[in-house]
């Protein structure tokens, strides 16, 4: 899947990969995000 | 996923249009990820939230499927992402997104 | 250089079904949902289940959190009817104490409570040790009359017992957003349930330690005390100190999310290291937003809710002894800003980096102690095992950096983890819940260097995108 021009939604998790790391890889694939949020269950 | 997280991204949706856009997810856990994927792409499977019954048609995709990890500078995967793709069950987390994508 | 050392350690418990309704989250659903009280009421645990449940045993310290690995799941179908509310660590209180013990820590005038259960819970904690017949026949109990009108009225939220109303929890103040009667209940019942782990740890410390020579106490847990004009001006570290009679004492509360106790922890042995004190307590009380934080998935699969116990602890720092294990206060784990908020980043910040400068592989700690939050309570609601994770990914930094073979996560886990038995009451399941054990475990010469390490989710309060971290290295 090409990355590249996507508008992304970063969903992230503290326990998994938080929204910043999948926000810098996206990005650096060329995608624009529109949202990002990293989660906390506890 | 939470109903506060499904109200803001129902008014980025609204806002901002549906072309082009894709969710990218980094749960830990199958269960996250498939309940996510449900909701971004059919509404809130458990009809709480603003999303219950919105059916949004967003493909979810997660950081480390092969597909994606594979086009990253190697830098990049390095220092974001290589602990959590040893570490993580990437297999069993990315398993229920290919059927809920393709569909089913 | 010899480091100031943890010499005595509570951990309590306060069963709270009743108090489940209030949680932020039942709180919210019931806004939607005014009859789910009643679908709430079919899933609440008693006070012998409670007490029965494994992983509270561990808590307690009657039981070594290793042995929930040979125990078949789910936990909660068998509670251990033999097991003691007298933990070795500290007390599993019932609800009706807890009830007691908010009258007796309200000094606002804010709490009623009906005599029948104003007497029982004197009876209880009296019998503990926990509080003096004295100081509770001071209390005055509250009329069923008084009790409805300030329900009624909307100044007063309902307390709950065995699905009667049994007193009432009033606001502080008409228009302040921060003196609501719930922001009030949720603030002493971290008072409460703080003192209830202060009240004990001085027990353990009766004599060798009076209350008076307690100079100083830190808070770190995860209420917000204020008003309108300071929301957050906290101090309940003060509060706390006396309303358990530490008369020579002061204090101040440390916050970063759940990693406040930790933090408090290595402040409590600096203040001590430097001289200023002979000694410091820290003390934590249990956090009543988080209980039934997962209720609907425990609902939906027909378990009872687990969520139904507020924590507390209280943890001594004294003088290095000899006897005691340290706190090695010059290779603390640190998460800087520069770091960065990978996951990489934050273990290296936290594991590799102390490790490094004090000398010692990766297998030379005996034990690791992360967030150890039940996975009972977790996993039903799709949000993992939190410190099998935990440990998996300090495994997989170590099999990247050539410390461990690749396939030798299940036998690092197996050796250097253990299984989650602490209630998700955050700060407390973040790694502090295990000190007592730790404490235990190096005095009888069974565990020698034990690494604790605790992150806050700051991005959380929407002023950073960073999270924090911090971590120690106890030693014998």
């Amino acid at each position: 899947m090409n990355l590249n021009g996507k508008r992304v939604l970063v969903i992230g998790e503290r326990d998994g990969v938080n929204a910043a790391s999948i926000e810098a890889c996206v990005k650096s694939l060329g995608a624009e995000v529109l949202y990002a949020e990293t989660l906390c269950f506890v | 996923m939470d109903l506060e997280g499904q109200g803001q991204i129902k008014q980025v949706v609204e806002q901002q249009g549906r072309d082009e856009l894709v969710a990218v997810l980094g749960a830990n856990s199958p269960t996250a990820v498939e309940m996510t994927a449900l909701t971004l792409k059919s509404g809130d499977p458990s009809y709480a939230g603003p999303l219950a019954g919105v059916s949004l048609g967003i493909p979810s995709f997660h950081i480390l499927e092969p597909e994606i990890t594979q086009q990253l500078d190697p830098a990049v995967f390095e220092r974001e992402l290589a602990l959590a793709a040893l570490a993580m069950d990437v297999a069993g987390l990315i398993a229920p997104l290919k059927a809920i994508r393709a569909g089913q | 250089m010899r480091f100031p050392a943890i010499t005595a350690v509570a951990n309590v418990l306060a069963h709270a079904p009743g108090l489940v309704r209030y949680g932020s989250k039942p709180c919210r659903d019931l806004a939607q949902s005014p009859s789910l009280p009643d679908a709430l009421e079919g899933h609440l645990r008693s006070y012998d289940d409670a007490v029965g449940y494994a992983p509270n045993q561990a808590y307690l310290g009657n039981v070594e959190p290793d042995t929930l690995r040979a125990l078949p799941r789910p936990w909660f179908a068998t509670p251990d009817r033999s097991a003691s509310a007298d933990g070795a660590f500290g007390d599993l209180v019932s609800e009706v104490e807890l009830l007691g013990l908010l009258r007796l820590c309200d000094r606002a005038r804010l709490v009623r409570l009906e005599e029948g259960s104003l007497a029982e819970a004197r009876l209880g904690l009296v019998r503990r040790g926990i509080a003096t017949s004295a100081e509770m026949e001071a209390l005055a109990s509250a009329s069923p009359d008084a009790n409805a009108r300030a329900i009624d009225s909307g100044e007063a939220v309902a307390l709950w017992h065995e699905g009667r109303v049994v007193g009432s929890m009033a606001r502080g103040h008409e228009q302040d957003e921060a003196l609501t009667a719930n922001v009030l209940l949720e603030n002493l019942a971290t008072k409460a349930t703080g003192v209830l782990a202060l009240r004990r740890l001085l027990r353990q410390i009766a004599d060798r330690v009076p209350p008076e020579a307690v100079p100083f106490v830190i808070a770190g847990s995860e209420e917000a005390v204020g008003d309108r004009y300071q929301r957050g001006g906290g101090n309940i570290a003060k509060a706390i100190a006396e309303s358990a009679g530490l008369t020579q004492a002061t204090g101040f509360d440390v916050k970063s999310f759940c990693a406040s106790t930790l933090y408090g922890v290595f402040n409590a042995a600096a203040l001590v290291q430097a001289g200023i004190f002979a000694r410091v307590v820290v003390v934590a009380g249990g956090s009543l937003a988080k209980l039934g934080m997962k209720y609907r998935a425990h609902v939906a699969k027909g378990m009872p809710i687990l969520e139904d116990v507020l924590a507390g602890i209280a943890i001594l720092v004294e003088a290095a002894n000899g006897r005691d294990p340290s706190i090695r206060l010059d290779t603390l784990g640190l998460h800087t800003i520069a770091a960065g908020s990978s996951q990489q980043a934050v273990l290296e910040a936290l594991v590799i980096d102390p490790l490094r400068r004090a000398g010692y592989g990766l297998r030379e700690v005996d034990r690791y102690v992360t967030e150890m939050h039940n996975p009972e309570v977790t996993e039903p609601a799709g949000s993992g095992d939190v410190p099998t994770g935990n440990y998996r990914l300090i495994a997989a930094l170590g099999a990247l950096r050539g410390e461990l073979p690749r396939d030798g996560v299940q036998d690092f886990i197996a050796t250097h983890g253990m299984p989650g038995f602490a209630p998700t009451q955050g700060h407390i399941a973040s790694a502090v819940c295990y000190l007592a054990h730790a404490l235990r475990a190096m005095r009888a010469g069974k565990m020698h260097r034990a690494l604790f390490l605790a992150k806050g989710s700051l991005f959380l309060g929407r002023m950073t995108d960073a999270s924090d971290g911090v971590s120690f290295l106890m030693e014998a």
